[in-house]
């Protein structure tokens, strides 16, 4: 791309964005407000994240972007061509080798290591949003750390329902102290959030919100004692191209024989087996 | 006799307005509660009080007197302009509580006080379950298990005389005496010792009237919570108080033991009240 | 293909960008982005408006580029201009200097400096010219031999109708005090300096409550649909006030910037046009302090001073303040009725801040309704997990 600075933004708004992420690292949990800048890329597809792997990427750096844990996303395609041609750093699908992962909806399988980076986009950053839908009073509640009222959201789900209903983006409580949304990665990554060695960086472009977790950050998902947080049955699941188990798994219906087939969503990890795999 | 006190207030006032010398310097000036010069609202002036563990004290006083002021002062729903307020339980009764964080008011709030609000949809999520509303006390004040919250409930629904298969109904469908019981639980739901009832009876009809008070009565009894019960309807404040103060432009006129006042009112005010009990 | 990415995910994506460059490349005509920016002079403006970014020779090549559709041409815009670093700040606009080239008045009939139409379509009958389709159009006057008009020139020379009453015949701009100004010094319309520092939403994000520079930069930057919709749902029943306009004007302002050596000089860097209105409402002087309900004991007090209170309360002028750029007289119009509501609290959508402030942004409503379009396989084999459960539990 001529004619446009490294990384496209211009230096002083990629020091904004990162003196908001300071601010986050140094208060886990909590949303920075930041002057959210527009990209070429439309506000809701991911502009968060891309606003902070523009702003810390360095021409050194290794990139893997995933949408849906698949690398061959239609988005995660553009997202890795743009940054691509915005500063001409490598990129690779295999997550150990990258420095950077930029995500949408799910956390790599293989356990991230302290050199490394992710970079989560996120559509709704404020948990406080399903009992409150005022800016002004939500943000009293995290000072207060008013957090009954979820509480009580998840207690009447269980008084109504008997379980606690909430699917994927379900929220944790970082610290003991903020409540926070872990983007919408399903239950099945919660736990991977929880003291993990990498860096984790959430960005909500649209909503102009910025949030962190520095590694080793104490992340528990939301439970009662006698509820207890569950994540989603992947049991008996084999993935139909690498063989493996006990990871997220896509499904697919298979019209020929009427069978329901799965198959790894982090696409990097099944290329990953199959190459290891012995030819046979 | 002394008792150690449950509350005190020290001089509080809540003004709505900027003020001006003219109201500030003489309490004189003020039209009823109003300044002339600068339109400023005195709503609650200097007023004190001192409530001993297990009593309960009645305040009367006509619309607009500064009794729902106070009593919002008192559940930490407003910052009042001035004034000292301790209560027993919080720091053996050493720290105002007006000078705390907004994090430890909630905690006081959760843990300390229980309030019944003349309007139900203030004190009631009315679409949540009405379990749900009762254990939301329970959740602020940190308990973290369905269960045992359960129990806690179906305990205090019996106790108010809601049938339990209306566990899962939300207030919102619930007729008005049974909206006030249901607060009523909701606020006692942690055993606060300090309950503040806000014209719990006010619109209610009279056979409905007598089963709130008989409630609020036996909480009196069983549990020893210290209560203070605002209502402009004297009859209430007799059935319910042992000690009255009546309150007039955000002023006390007139305190007591409420049998004496009942007797003897001294102010004009209390006497036009206690006539209008005839 | 298939739309998630199984696999061919980098093929689909090239394959669509093609197919969307043969569509914008339909038919053997090819679009002069100077004609844009002449003859659709109108889409120009508004899309200059919600981009927040005064180019109209950008706005024409976004036009081209997004095949037309104003919310693509808003984005091209936005993200270039993301890209540019701020050199300098503006000195206060003050609508007042205004060269103008249109001005009417809903509130009186004569205004002092006068009013005159100006360009509008206000007052003609919406019938198809069939006349002017394709090549039947005689080139314009200025078309024949010049390029586009100059940045920030306001086309057209004043119409003269009957309304007008000062128009100057040689349709050269005119400037004119506000009206605003005589109810001011008559002490009708209320007095209110605003010294609070500009706040600029697109470095610092809004926080509530939204100061007033910050909610009169949101609505300018507004959706014009948006903002119309719900200034129209605030005048016809869910909102305070019905205004009238009391003056609407369009013209040119200098844009000037503080000399950078020189100082206490400045400089001038262009022009734009832009419309301005002032709606002003009637409204209660507000008094401090509350009505007390009747209460049979007030008795007792009669003689205090209270009655005095209920007797009638003067009435004033308060003004809700709109500002676009460009020709864009309904969302000028829509802004002000706006203005006005979140001045005012209240219950209704029009007076909730983050209702009206959070909601209007054309990239991020665009952007958040068409991000569905993206896969959510993820989330919903969760959904799907939890549907599973609570079924496999009640069997």
């Amino acid at each position: 791309m001529k004619n446009y600075n490294f990384a496209f933004l211009d230096e002083s708004s990629k020091r904004a964005v990162r003196r908001a992420l300071l601010k986050a690292v140094a208060i886990p949990g909590y949303q920075v407000p930041f002057g959210s800048r527009e990209l070429p890329i439309g506000r809701g597809w991911g502009t968060g994240g891309i606003q902070i792997t523009l702003s810390i990427i360095g021409k050194k750096d290794i990139l893997k972007v995933i949408d849906q844990g698949s690398d061959d996303s239609v988005n995660a395609i553009s997202i890795r061509s743009f940054v691509r041609a915005a500063t001409g750093v490598r990129t690779t699908t295999d997550s150990q080798e990258a420095t950077l992962i930029q995500t949408r909806h799910r956390i790599p399988e293989i356990p991230l290591r302290g050199d490394q980076i992710l970079v989560l986009q996120v559509p709704l950053p404020e948990p406080l949003r399903m009992v409150e839908p005022l800016e002004s009073v939500t943000k009293r509640m995290h000072a207060e750390m008013d957090y009954a009222p979820i509480w009580l959201a998840l207690y009447e789900n269980i008084v109504r329902s008997g379980d606690i209903e909430l699917g994927a983006d379900y929220p944790v409580m970082v610290e003991n102290r903020y409540i926070m949304m872990p983007s919408p990665i399903p239950r099945f990554d919660n736990p991977k959030l929880h003291k993990s060695p990498a860096l984790h960086l959430f960005g909500a472009g649209r909503e102009k919100k910025i949030y962190a977790l520095p590694p080793y950050t104490d992340v528990r998902s939301l439970c009662f004692e006698d509820y207890p947080f569950r994540v989603e049955d992947m049991s008996g699941r084999v993935c139909r191209l690498c063989g493996a188990k006990d990871v997220f798994m896509d499904e697919f219906f298979d019209p020929a024989s009427g069978k329901r087939l799965y198959q790894c969503s982090d696409s990097g990890y099944c290329e990953k087996r199959k190459e290891n795999q012995p030819r046979g | 006799m002394d008792k150690p006190f449950a509350l005190e207030l020290d001089g509080l006032v809540v003004r709505y307005g900027k003020g001006c010398p003219l109201c500030t310097d003489s309490a004189q000036a003020l039209q009823r509660n109003r300044c002339p010069r600068c339109g400023s609202i005195w709503a609650v002036r200097d007023i004190s009080l001192r409530v001993r563990e297990g009593e309960i004290l009645g305040v009367v006083g006509e619309s607009g007197s500064g009794k729902s002021t106070l009593m919002r002062a008192l559940y930490l729903d407003s910052q009042p302009t001035a004034g000292g307020y301790y209560l027993g339980r919080y720091h053996d009764g050493k720290t105002n509580i007006y000078s705390i964080s907004l994090q430890q008011r909630k905690y006081i709030r959760s843990h300390l006080l229980g309030m019944v609000y003349q309007n139900p949809h203030l004190g009631l999520r009315m679409f949540f379950s009405a379990g749900a509303n009762v254990a939301e006390k329970l959740i602020a004040a940190g308990n973290r298990n369905v269960r045992s919250m359960m129990n806690r409930t179906g305990t205090l629904l019996e106790h108010i005389e809601v049938p339990l298969g209306r566990l899962k109904e939300p207030p919102v469908n619930f007729s008005g005496g049974m909206q006030q019981r249901l607060q009523i639980a909701k606020a006692v739901a942690n055993n606060p010792p300090v309950l503040l009832l806000d014209e719990v009876t006010t619109g209610l009809d009279l056979s409905v009237q007598a089963r709130v008070l008989d409630l609020v009565k036996r909480i009196q009894r069983e549990f020893g919570v210290t209560m203070i019960v605002v209502s402009h309807d004297l009859a209430v404040v007799r059935m319910l108080a042992g000690r009255t103060v009546v309150m007039l432009d955000g002023r006390i006129i007139e305190q007591g033991i409420t049998d004496q006042i009942l007797e003897d009112p001294r102010h004009i005010y209390t006497q036009t009240l206690v006539n209008s009990l005839l | 293909m298939a739309y998630v990415a199984v696999s061919g995910g980098q093929e689909a994506v090239e394959n669509a960008r093609a197919l969307m460059e043969k569509y914008r490349q339909r038919g053997s005509r090819e679009v002069d982005t100077g004609a844009l920016e002449n003859r659709m002079g109108l889409l120009i403006d508004r899309i200059m408006g919600e981009a927040g970014f005064y180019a109209p020779r950008y706005a024409a090549l976004a036009l081209k580029q997004a095949e037309g559709s104003p919310e693509e041409a808003v984005f091209l815009l936005r993200a270039y201009r993301s890209t540019l670093s701020r050199a300098h700040q503006s000195l206060p606009l003050d609508g007042a200097g205004m060269n103008i080239h249109r001005r009417i008045s809903a509130a009186f009939k004569d205004i002092p400096g006068g009013q005159f139409l100006g360009a509008t379509c206000d007052y003609t009958h919406r019938l198809l010219n069939f006349e002017s389709a394709d090549g039947e159009e005689p080139a314009g006057k200025e078309a024949a031999g010049e390029e586009a008009a100059p940045e920030g020139e306001c086309p057209g020379p004043s119409g003269q109708t009957p309304r007008d009453t000062t128009a100057d015949k040689s349709s050269q701009p005119v400037r004119a005090n506000r009206l605003s100004q005589t109810l001011k010094e008559e002490g009708l319309l209320k007095q209110e300096e605003d010294t609070q520092a500009p706040q600029d939403i697109t470095r610092q994000p809004l926080v509530f409550p939204a100061p007033r520079p910050a909610r009169l930069q949101s609505l300018a930057r507004a959706d014009t649909g948006f903002i119309s919709g719900l200034a129209y749902a605030g005048i016809r029943g869910f909102g305070p006030a019905h205004p009238t306009v009391g003056e609407l004007r369009t013209g040119t302002l200098e844009v000037r910037i503080a000399h950078p050596l020189l100082e206490g000089e400045c400089l001038v860097v262009g022009n734009i046009c832009v419309t301005e209105v002032e709606s002003f409402f009637s409204e209660e002087e507000t008094a401090p302090g509350r009505e007390e309900k009747e209460d049979p004991l007030k008795i007792l007090e009669s003689g205090q001073g209270d009655k005095a209170d209920h007797s009638a309360r003067p009435l004033s002028l308060a003004e809700g303040y709109g500002m676009v750029f460009g020709r864009n007289d309904t969302k000028a119009i829509a802004m002000s009725i706006l203005d006005y509501s979140l001045d005012h609290e209240g219950d209704s959508p029009v007076q909730n801040q983050e209702f009206v402030l959070l909601h209007g942004d054309c990239l991020e409503m665009n952007g958040f309704i068409s991000h569905l379009k993206l896969p959510h396989y993820v989330t919903f084999q969760s959904k799907l997990d939890r549907v599973r459960h609570t079924r496999g539990e009640e069997r």
